[in-house]
């Protein structure tokens, strides 16, 4: 329980933001407004976490996420054709509909239903230094083949994105 | 002893409440745009919820080692971020083939 009048109402004024940029991503009808709003959901995301005692988690966030991945969406909006920016619905529209609202729910009556195992420990202090720590010392398994999955992702990304100047098969000149 | 004019309180369940709300917005997103980067922007939100859920369980929950929350919060982060990478990339080598990006045209799986 945090129990701050000005951290409760950041929080508040964060969620608020939030979900509401994540609703406007679900309602313009303009791709690149949407990655806008999509970065918009970022930040308030990364000030969530600030609310939550996670300092390093929300500079990660805001460098990959609001930095890197939000450019890069941009970047792919802009590369495909001008008529498929509308960011119109399937036929799946009502059944995505009823479906998320199934999930928010059930999620919502089952958080309100458990007794959590609620811990008086506080605020962490920075985080940042007992997080390398933990990333280094128990988890360095994780930690090499994360960086091992970022590099063949990488690697896929610029196979998949190259121009096909190089034919397959040599079939004259042998 | 004087009462606080204003007490506000903030508890787990608040946060994931917040945190299954941005979740049901993104799994709405996922499931109906029509444009795959639609599609994508749908799933990063969900991942941003579950991160929220991992944080908040991280903060309040009682545990011997709090902070392994945010290690994994970390890691989601990081296949994300290869997942985003991916999937921008088949977006674009879709498009140079096939002239679309609209998922209900690239049916080519289909029988």
């Amino acid at each position: 329980m945090i129990a701050d009048n000005g951290i409760v109402i950041a929080f508040w004024l964060l969620a608020a933001t939030t979900i509401g940029c994540a609703l406007m991503v679900a309602a313009v009808r303009e791709l690149v407004q949407a990655v806008l709003f999509l970065a918009l959901t970022f930040v308030g995301a990364a000030g969530m976490y600030i609310v939550l005692s996670a300092d390093f988690v929300a500079v990660v966030q805001v460098l990959i996420y609001a930095g890197a991945v939000s450019v890069l969406m941009t970047f792919a909006v802009m590369l495909t054709p001008a008529a498929d920016r509308r960011n119109s619905e399937t036929v799946f529209q009502v059944p995505a509909l009823i479906l998320a609202g199934l999930v928010l729910a059930i999620v919502v009556f089952v958080t309100l239903d458990t007794d959590w195992a609620i811990s008086d420990r506080g605020a962490f202090s920075a985080t940042a230094a007992s997080l390398g720590e933990a990333f280094l010392k128990p988890y360095v398994v994780p930690f090499e083949v994360a960086s091992v999955l970022l590099m063949v992702a990488m690697i896929g990304a610029i196979v998949l994105t190259q121009e096909d100047e190089v034919p397959p098969r040599r079939q004259e000149g042998e | 002893m004087t009462t606080p004019l204003l007490a506000l309180t903030l508890h787990l369940e608040d946060v994931l409440v917040v945190g299954a709300a941005l979740f049901a917005i993104g799994l709405y997103v996922a499931l109906s745009k029509r444009n795959a980067i639609g599609v994508l922007m749908g799933v990063e939100l969900m991942l941003n919820a579950v991160n929220v859920t991992l944080l908040a369980f991280s903060r309040f929950i009682e545990s011997e080692q709090p902070l392994d929350g945010q290690v994994f919060a970390v890691f989601v982060i990081t296949v994300a971020a290869a997942e985003a990478a991916v999937a921008l990339a088949l977006a674009v080598a879709i498009y140079k083939h096939r002239e679309t990006v609209n998922i209900d045209e690239i049916d080519l799986l289909r029988w």
